[in-house]
């Protein structure tokens, strides 16, 4: 058949609201997750996890438990696979080193995977497990001033030190300083979707079926974990029930590898929702220090943040919550520094904004100690101190319009009429209040590949590695190949979550669409010009592939950021501590949207979060035992649709000519400002500071 | 989770000759506490008595004008009852106060009294808890207590009753019905929940094996003026830092009869009975109810985080009755 005409520079699908693809899929319930995707013959795994913070097993009687109906085996350290150490995907990852040695590094930490016909019997023979352990004295106790507290190597994207300017000397010179400690607390991630996976042998391939950010990585690490070739591993993950960092390589996925090679026969692992508080990574705690110094005019001389986090004794994760601080505002002296303390603690990772959100609650409620300090108006302070150039590193910005979502978000929010005084303003019982922070998140772009297939039918298919974790990704990147292909919407189908399909970004760090849309975009183009020369398409369709890895590299270096402005109105009843929301409003500049209706859920989404950092989440360990206290969703508290007021999510033009696709990112972006915008809201609702997350009752009563 | 054998009961006499010397028994009502302490491992029973069946789930006005509630009544169908809205709406209100409308079409009365604490070491096994295994020791006391109790507790236990609803009985006189294989026995709410003392594991008077038939509130016109109140984490879907049921009469600006009692901050729900005979026949005032307040909380023992528990109790106390003076002089 002949080639179909392309009209070039067709545009129109993308800034368009596009419900997702699969959405009916998924309400109708045929989407099927790794957890249930049926096999025959298939095995279940249970894993079972130690009940001591620190020490190591002195014994695991597997025979009373083999003996149990359905079991088929039991592994531990001292019959699993080995598996090869210093693999990861940011360096070498202990977490997955399971079942390698007799060491317990943390309450919870995996200790024997039972296999048995059934979960019900794998369940019920992990649970009758008894290991034995000697027990080590632990320390899980988290603070600023642990004895331990040292300087983490460098590593990107930010290292762990910066030093400008004489900070000392224009603190001292400054006419108004501030000078606070911020904490949060241990932050988990809680996807609605447990972590799941099944693995099995397939024609001498391994084929995982798995819940997860990026099915390329993963696969990569696999094969290495394990020893074999790269092209003998295929992940795929079709659909994924939410992530928000937790979701990179996990036990349950080495696993049902390990135990599907044992066994030779499928076996899935499916981590129950107390599990996945120990084996998953969390965001640690923060205790944060900001010194703030300033002309009376509000002009900033001096800021200086720095931040301790915690990381396990097994593996170094470092928390750079510092990251707002060396690109919001412009000042004289600037000094950043990161810190860490290793505990007898499960391994943090990254939580929806790493570094950014904790970093930006501590920053942005320092601002706000500034404004009341200098007298100013928290807008007109932060535009004061908007900068030309990052205040870290001197370079450029690609684009910011922080001062137009202000401004927007301003007019909108009603802002201009607020009376500034604090604990004035009562309605009925409630005390109330509004707060304002700032926003800013990174607007990473890294290689990825995309094919691009003319079909002998007319129709064309990009295939590219990417994850769809909820966002609604695989319908923004199907708007983009639409206009990419100029070809009609349904004409074109985009497949992705196959490791098969090459090398591509993760769903993480906001950096998925705008990293694979560019490979699409560049695969599309090549493949109209190879359309344009060719005068038939055969049978097996015309594919090119396309690689940005050197388009990537050759980009100039200048900061890429997106920004945005959140509003927040809170009352609070003082007699009983009680804090509500009542409004959001977030503007933001976050390059080009390619799905409004997506976009907006995203955005929106992450403030909720946010609303939940700064009223709800906490993880409370226990430091006699090293466990965690409320570790389910009935004692770790997410925000209830009851606690979420009308939100308003939206964005000013933010044409980013550095990138050629425009697009920033915004999946993480929304939850970046809520907690400092809610807290400064309830100081200027009760007259009292809120410095440590989350705002409980207890901290806001009335005594 | 160990495998269980499952039966239905379908007359009251059959469901406790079901259970008749089985320890290993377990009736079960909505399941939305058991069935969770099942999966958690901290309940194991053999068989499972299902008394959804049992002709239990009327609720009914006697000849003396007290409100009969069947053991199996939801928790739905008792906060929608007119009769309860009517009389005792402090009640109604403390039903809805709890849970999620899925937990509520499911949870029974039944079940509601006896579901256990909250403690967050009770719940994991790896924790000693001398509620859980006696002897094995209590962490919360000296580890992470901030919703535990203030009042009435001992070294050996110091969590708290999480329900609602049965805040509002206590402060209406509820009494349990219960079904023994010796027959019917009532219990008044007071002996039905046993002081901590060195046994927290033995939380009712119950006798082994006995059923719950259900639960009656003798006519307190009082009542018909009463409020719910209950102050948590977040806006719906958690269980109360504290709460508070009451209910006020007052004629000339004395208090004729006051009910009074706290949740979230006992092993049981509290009637605030010093409180009561503090107020009753003084003067309806704001230093009045504050001085109420702080004659019951005397004897509060609050621990290191859940200190806040005696400031927000007394709050509630002063906001609530001011409330009830407020609309009574309207
Ligand atoms: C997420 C969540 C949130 C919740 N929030 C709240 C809240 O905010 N406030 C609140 O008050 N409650 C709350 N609850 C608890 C809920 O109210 C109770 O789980 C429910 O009332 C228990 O009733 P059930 O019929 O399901 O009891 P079941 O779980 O069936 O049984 C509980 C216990 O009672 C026994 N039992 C049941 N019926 C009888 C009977 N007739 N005679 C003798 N023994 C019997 C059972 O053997 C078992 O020991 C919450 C529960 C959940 C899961
Ligand atoms: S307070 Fe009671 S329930 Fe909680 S750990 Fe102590 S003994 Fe167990």
């Amino acid at each position: 058949m002949t080639a179909p005409s392309l009209a070039p520079g067709r545009t129109g699908v993308v800034g368009t609201a596009r419900t997702r693809l699969e959405g009916r899929a998924k309400v109708t319930g045929a989407a099927r997750y790794a957890g249930e995707v049926p096999f025959a013959e298939l095995a279940h795994g249970w894993v079972a996890t130690s009940s001591v913070a620190r020490g190591r097993i002195r014994s695991i009687d597997t025979e009373a438990v083999l003996a149990m109906p359905g079991v088929l085996a039991v592994l531990h350290h001292g019959n699993a696979p080995r598996l090869r150490p210093g693999v990861g995907l940011f360096g070498p990852d202990a977490t997955l080193q399971v079942l390698q040695d007799d060491r317990v590094p943390h309450v919870g930490w995996p200790v024997a995977l039972v296999v048995a016909e059934t979960p019900e019997q794998a369940r019920a023979a992990a649970e009758a497990l008894v290991v034995t352990y000697d027990e080590e004295p632990h320390d899980v106790a988290f603070s600023a001033d642990h004895p331990g507290v040292y300087t983490p190597e460098a590593r990107p994207p930010a290292p762990p030190d910066v030093e400008r300017g004489d900070v000392d000397a224009e603190l001292a010179g400054s006419a108004v300083v501030v000078d606070e400690e911020y904490t949060t607390p241990e932050e988990y991630q809680s996807p609605m979707e447990p972590h799941a996976a099944v693995a099995r042998w397939e024609n001498g391939r391994l084929e995982a079926i798995d819940s997860n950010q990026g099915s390329y990585a993963i696969a990569q690490y696999i094969a290495q974990l394990f020893f074999l070739d790269a092209a003998s591993v295929r992940v795929t993950s079709e659909h994924v029930g939410g992530a928000f960092g937790a979701k990179g390589v996990r036990p349950h996925l080495v696993f049902a590898v390990m135990a599907a090679t044992m066994l030779d026969r499928p076996v899935r692992v499916v981590l129950t929702r107390r599990q996945m508080f120990t084996m998953c990574g969390l965001r640690t705690p923060t205790a944060q220090r900001i010194r703030l110094g300033a002309d009376a005019d509000g002009r900033l001389r001096a800021v200086d943040h720095e931040s301790v986090s915690y990381s396990s004794a097994i593996q170094e994760f470092v928390e750079q919550s510092t990251r707002p601080t060396r690109v919001l505002y412009a000042t004289d002296a600037l000094r950043a520094r990161t810190r860490l303390v290793r505990l007898d603690v499960p391994t943090p990772t990254f939580m929806r904004a790493p570094g950014w959100a904790p970093g930006s609650y501590a920053l942005e409620s320092a601002m706000d100690e500034l404004a009341e300090r200098t007298g100013l108006d928290p807008i007109t302070l932060r535009l004061r101190n908007e900068p030309a150039v990052a205040p870290a590193s001197g370079l450029p910005f690609s684009s910011r319009n922080l001062a137009a979502c202000f401004e927007e978000g301003a007019r909108r929010f009603g802002w201009p009429d607020r009376d500034p005084r604090p604990g004035v303003r009562r309605d009925g019982r409630w005390l109330v209040g509004t707060g304002v922070a700032a926003s800013a998140h990174a607007a990473m772009t890294a290689p990825s590949t995309a094919t691009a297939t003319a079909e002998a039918d007319g129709t064309f298919t990009v295939r590219i590695a990417a994850a769809d974790i909820g966002t609604g990704a695989r319908t923004a990147l199907h708007q983009i190949a639409v206009d990419a292909l100029a070809a009609p919407p349904e004409a074109v189908r985009v497949r992705i979550a196959d490791s098969d399909f090459g090398p591509a970004q993760f769903a993480g760090g906001s950096m998925g669409t705008a990293s694979w849309g560019w490979a699409i975009t560049e695969a599309a183009a090549a493949l109209r010009e190879r359309l344009a020369l060719a005068d038939e398409i055969p049978a097996d369709g015309i594919t090119v592939r396309a690689d940005t890895s050197e388009l990537v590299r050759a980009r100039q270096p200048v900061e890429r950021h997106g920004f945005g402005a959140q509003f927040a109105e809170v009352a609070v009843d003082p007699a009983s501590g009680e804090v509500r929301v009542r409004r959001l409003l977030g503007v933001f500049a976050v390059g080009r949207v390619v799905n409004p209706l997506t976009a907006r859920s995203q955005l929106v989404g992450g403030m909720i979060m946010g609303l939940s950092m700064a009223l709800h989440e906490e993880g409370v360990r226990d430091t006699a035992s090293g466990s965690l206290v409320n570790g389910d969703l009935a004692g770790y508290h997410v925000a209830s649709n009851a606690d979420v007021p009308p939100i308003e999510a939206d964005w000013v033009d933010d044409p980013d000519t550095h990138n050629p696709t425009g697009i920033k990112g915004l999946g993480e972006i929304g939850i970046v400002g809520t907690a400092a915008a809610v807290a400064n809201a309830v100081w200027h609702a009760t007259g009292t500071r809120q410095r440590h997350l989350p705002i409980r009752l207890d901290r806001t009563l009335t005594r | 989770m160990r495998e269980f054998r499952y039966g239905r009961a379908t007359g009251v006499a059959e469901a406790v000759a079901l259970h008749a010397g089985n320890p290993e028994a377990r009736f079960l009502g909505g399941g939305t506490n058991l069935v969770d302490l099942m999966k958690s491992g901290v309940e194991s029973p053999e068989l499972l008595i299902d008394v959804r069946g049992l002709p239990l789930d009327r609720i009914e006005v006697a000849g003396d004008g007290s409100l009969r509630i069947g053991a199996t009544v939801t928790n739905s169908d008792l906060a929608a009852h007119p009769e309860v809205r009517r009389r005792y709406p402090a009640l109604a209100q403390a039903v809805l106060a709890g849970a999620s409308g899925q937990l509520r079409n499911m949870a029974t009365v039944g079940g509601n009294l006896l579901q256990r604490t909250r403690c967050g070491y009770f719940y994991d096994t790896i924790q000693p808890c001398n509620k859980r295994r006696p002897g094995s020791g209590c962490p919360a006391v000296t580890g992470e207590h901030r919703n535990h109790a203030i009042l009435g507790w001992s070294e050996h236990c110091v969590a708290t009753h999480p329900s609602d609803m049965g805040v509002a009985l206590a402060a209406f006189d509820a009494v349990v019905s219960v079904h023994t294989a010796d027959g019917p026995a009532q219990l008044p709410l007071p002996d039905f929940y046993l002081p901590v003392g060195d046994t927290p594991h033995r939380e009712t008077a119950l006798p082994p094996g006995a059923l719950i038939t259900g639960v009656t509130l003798p006519p307190a016109p009082v009542a018909a003026r009463s409020r719910y109140r209950k102050v948590r984490e977040r806006a719906s879907y958690a269980f109360a830092n504290a709460s508070i049921a009451a209910a006020l009469d007052i004629r000339d600006g004395v208090v004729r009869e006051v009910r009074l009692a706290f949740g979230a901050v006992a092993s049981r729900p509290w009637r605030a009975g010093t409180a009561e005979r503090t107020l009753t026949g003084g003067p309806a005032t704001a230093e009045a109810f504050a001085a109420a307040a702080d004659a019951e909380l005397a004897a509060a023992r609050p621990l290191t985080h859940n200190e806040y528990k005696v400031p927000l109790v007394r709050n509630l106390v002063v906001a609530m009755l001011t409330e009830l003076a407020e609309e009574a002089a309207r």
